[in-house]
């Protein structure tokens, strides 16, 4: 349970007037600050943080996200990442140069049910956020999986100063990009690892609003590695 | 399917303060105070082909109402009783905003707001509507017909209908052996059995101010509309919010109070144009 | 619709109704949200024989493109009725009441979506009424606010409907169909009472202005403990996830 430190509350909720959260999940009212959308009131800190336990990845300018190509334009790719917008990724970022429809074959590069790791370059609600490839690291993932979490959970798969991230990877040995829009990349060498690795994952996104849960998927996890002999 | 409207003209935002500023004097636009309707202007037997008719200017928004009249059977579980159908159309002729096509939600609910209030409190004696019970009965069909928007379609179609439902005389007709019955159009009898007068009064909000019979502008800057249905006892016999907005309870009562009395200016319009007192 | 019976009494001398409520008292209400798989957020809400689901998707973008609000997203809600909620077989194709109630329920919850946040998306609530009972249409938007909340769609505060009749004279909450067939008032009102507005208010039938007041009295104190049941329902899907645990 959540204990008297850490409440579900939700919308039409009156929260104290210094409680600390995204501006996207709060409202100020005459006697409060009163949440948006259901989520975690967690008053273990100065002062109480409002956690939200289900919403909408809206993109930020610099975010790292994976997506998916579910399209394709003339000079460019729309890319689903899990946020109200599909993405625009230009040909001529891809390749670094300008794009010569001439000599340059699209379908040759990137493919409709790709998924890309990729930087939201430029963003404002008005018009479709554009990505960029153009870094180290990002570009078309080709292998792992990529397992889908609500966005407000990747903070928690996260943990404080990457506690369970690193204890993720340290147990299981796999490469783990958890992205904000709620995609995570999983890279083990070992598929029963993977498969853990994924329940894991799964698990944390259930149970992201309870405490002790670092703690507890560890457990999870040595007892699988057990159970499966690896 | 609802849709949050999407293709409405776009209201300067300077307009909304103009209209707030003048509101705070107690004046609209045209001198008008807050809680007067617009001049009213009834006129019946407009159509000589229906057996009802009539013209109602509210302001600058036109909206007529026709009254055909058929012989058919009663419904299943209402054998000795008339049948009455209200049907609105908003004809693209009427405004820019409107498009041909089947009627849309608000001709829809406006229809259906119309009957209700004719239907809950019993305005047509429908039982007086049957021919022969259970078998032959009138069928009444009310047509309003929106000829030109600028605002408040509710109350001028109310009184367009009421107006028609007064004029309407049934026409003559003959019964055969064979049970069938045909009507002879051009000879009008009876007019139908009125037990009640009704009319209704829109209210709008905008920012902390209820108005009274918004025009086409001001119901573009309305917050919501609330429409009360009154009949000639001063009852409440219908109402509606209609609108994207909410209302608190204290300016849901103030709607009231003021739809109360401007419903007697509508009453005065309509006791004119018939030409007799229904209150 | 039943049809009233000479002689039936539906109000007992004792002041209870014909399935022994009092005036002031609800149907046995159930609530569950997450009922649904595909979509977003979903919700099924009960008063006594009437069941409603309601299922939300979005904010996405819209199929129809030109569909759009700059400003904000464009919301959309449908209610219907499945053919076999009623006692006659209901044609599936919309009738004019499912069009005008789609209306009037997308403009009970409209003043509590935050839709300003999402330009140029659609927030689409879908209702299905599965067995009507009276009061369909508040019960779809107490289901429908649970499914936004459970969607994460953000709003200014939950809203919950009721209705309240006049029946033999005598003002009762949660009107079902027996007492609808055969009331002179229906009055069915949403609101949220958290920021004390109400969104949807009708009155078909009769009223003086005193009973009036009476009936919206009766109707949102039944609001508050509707909206107060949705809160538990939505705070008890999070609690069922970590029992078990520490």
């Amino acid at each position: 349970m959540q204990g008297k430190d850490r409440v579900i509350v939700v919308p039409g909720e009156i929260l104290p007037k210094d409680t600390v959260g995204s501006e996207q999940y709060l409202i100020e009212a005459d006697s409060g600050k009163m949440p948006v959308v259901v989520g975690l009131l967690d008053m273990r800190g100065d002062k109480p943080s409002f956690i939200p336990l289900k919403g909408t990845y809206i993109p930020k300018r610099g975010d790292i996200v994976i997506g998916l190509i579910v399209s394709q334009g003339v000079m460019n790719w729309f890319v689903d990442i899990k946020s109200p917008y599909n993405a625009v990724l230009n040909v001529s970022d891809f390749l670094g140069r300008p794009f010569n429809p001439m000599t340059d074959d699209m379908s040759k590069m990137l493919q409709i049910g790709d998924y890309i790791k990729a930087k939201v370059e430029a963003f404002d609600r008005s018009r479709s956020p554009v990505l960029s490839v153009q870094e180290e690291g990002l570009g078309r993932i080709v292998e792992g999986k990529v397992i889908d979490v609500d966005p407000t959970r990747i903070p928690r798969i996260v943990g404080k100063k990457k506690s369970m991230l690193s204890m993720l990877i340290e147990e299981t040995g796999c490469d783990i990009y958890p992205a904000v829009n709620g995609r995570v990349h999983v890279k083990c060498d070992n598929p029963d690892m993977e498969a853990i690795v994924i329940l894991a994952i799964k698990r944390i996104e259930r149970e992201a609003h309870t405490v002790g849960l670092t703690e507890r998927i560890k457990r999870f996890i040595e007892e699988e590695k057990s159970i499966r002999g690896v | 399917m609802s849709m949050t409207p999407y293709r409405l003209p776009v209201i300067p935002s300077i307009k909304k303060e103009t209209y707030l500023s003048i509101y705070s004097k107690g004046l609209r636009l045209d001198k008008r105070d807050l809680i007067t309707p617009r001049r009213v202007s009834i006129e019946t037997g407009v159509i000589e082909k229906a057996e009802g008719s009539a013209l109602v200017r509210l302001g600058n928004t036109q909206v007529m109402a026709g009254v055909k009249v058929d012989v058919g059977s009663p419904f299943r579980d209402t054998p000795d009783q008339g049948v009455l159908t209200v049907h609105a159309e908003f004809v693209p002729l009427a405004s820019p905003i409107f498009e041909p096509g089947p009627p849309d939600e608000n001709a829809v609910e406006l229809a259906r707001v119309i009957d209700r209030s004719l239907r809950e409190v019993g305005v047509i004696d429908l039982k007086s509507l049957a021919i022969r019970p259970g078998d032959k009965v009138w069928i009444v069909w009310i047509d309003i017909y929106v000829l030109d928007h600028d605002g408040n379609l509710f109350d001028a179609s109310m009184l367009a209908t009421m107006a028609a439902l007064y004029d309407t005389r049934l026409p003559d007709y003959e019964e055969y052996e064979t049970g069938e019955i045909e009507l002879i159009r051009d000879r009008r009898t009876d007019g139908l059995k009125i037990n009640h007068t009704v009319v209704t009064v829109t209210t709008a909000k905008i920012g902390d101010f209820i108005i009274v019979d918004p025009n086409f502008d001001e119901e573009s800057i309305a917050d919501t509309r609330l429409v009360v249905a009154v009949d000639e006892a001063k009852r409440i016999v219908g109402a509606q919010k209609t609108g994207d907005h909410g209302l608190t309870r204290e300016e849901l009562s103030r709607a009231i109070d003021v739809s109360m009395k401007a419903a007697e200016v509508y009453f005065n319009a309509l006791e004119e144009a018939i030409g007799r007192r229904v209150r | 619709m039943a049809k009233a019976v000479e002689g039936l009494r539906l109000i007992t001398e004792e002041g209870l109704r014909h399935d022994g409520r009092r005036p002031d008292e609800l149907r046995p209400v159930r609530m569950e949200v997450g009922v649904l798989e595909n979509s977003d957020g979903s919700a099924l809400v009960e008063f006594g024989k009437t069941k409603v689901m309601a299922a939300v998707y979005g904010p996405r973008e819209p199929i129809q493109k030109y569909m759009v609000l700059p400003d904000r997203a464009v919301l959309r809600v449908r209610y219907h009725m499945a053919p076999f909620s009623t006692s006659d077989r209901k044609s599936p194709a919309p009738s004019r009441r499912e069009i005008e109630l789609s209306k009037v329920i997308r403009e009970a919850l409209e003043p509590v979506v935050l839709s300003e946040q999402f330009p140029r998306t659609t927030i689409d609530v879908f209702i299905e009424v599965l067995q009507a009972d009276g009061g369909t249409r508040t019960a779809g938007v107490t289901a429908a606010s649970l499914a936004l909340a459970d969607a994460g769609i953000p709003m200014r505060a939950l809203v919950g409907g009721v209705a309240v009749g006049k029946i033999e004279g005598v003002l009762v909450v949660d009107v079902d169909e027996v007492e609808d067939g055969v009331g002179e008032a229906d009055l069915p009102v949403a609101a949220a009472p958290d920021i004390g507005l109400i969104t949807l208010f009708q009155l078909n039938g009769v009223l003086t202005r005193e009973e009036l007041d009476r009936a919206l009295e009766m109707a949102l104190g039944a609001i508050r403990r509707i909206v107060d049941m949705e809160k538990e329902t939505l705070k008890s899907k999070y609690q069922v996830a970590g029992e078990g645990e520490e």
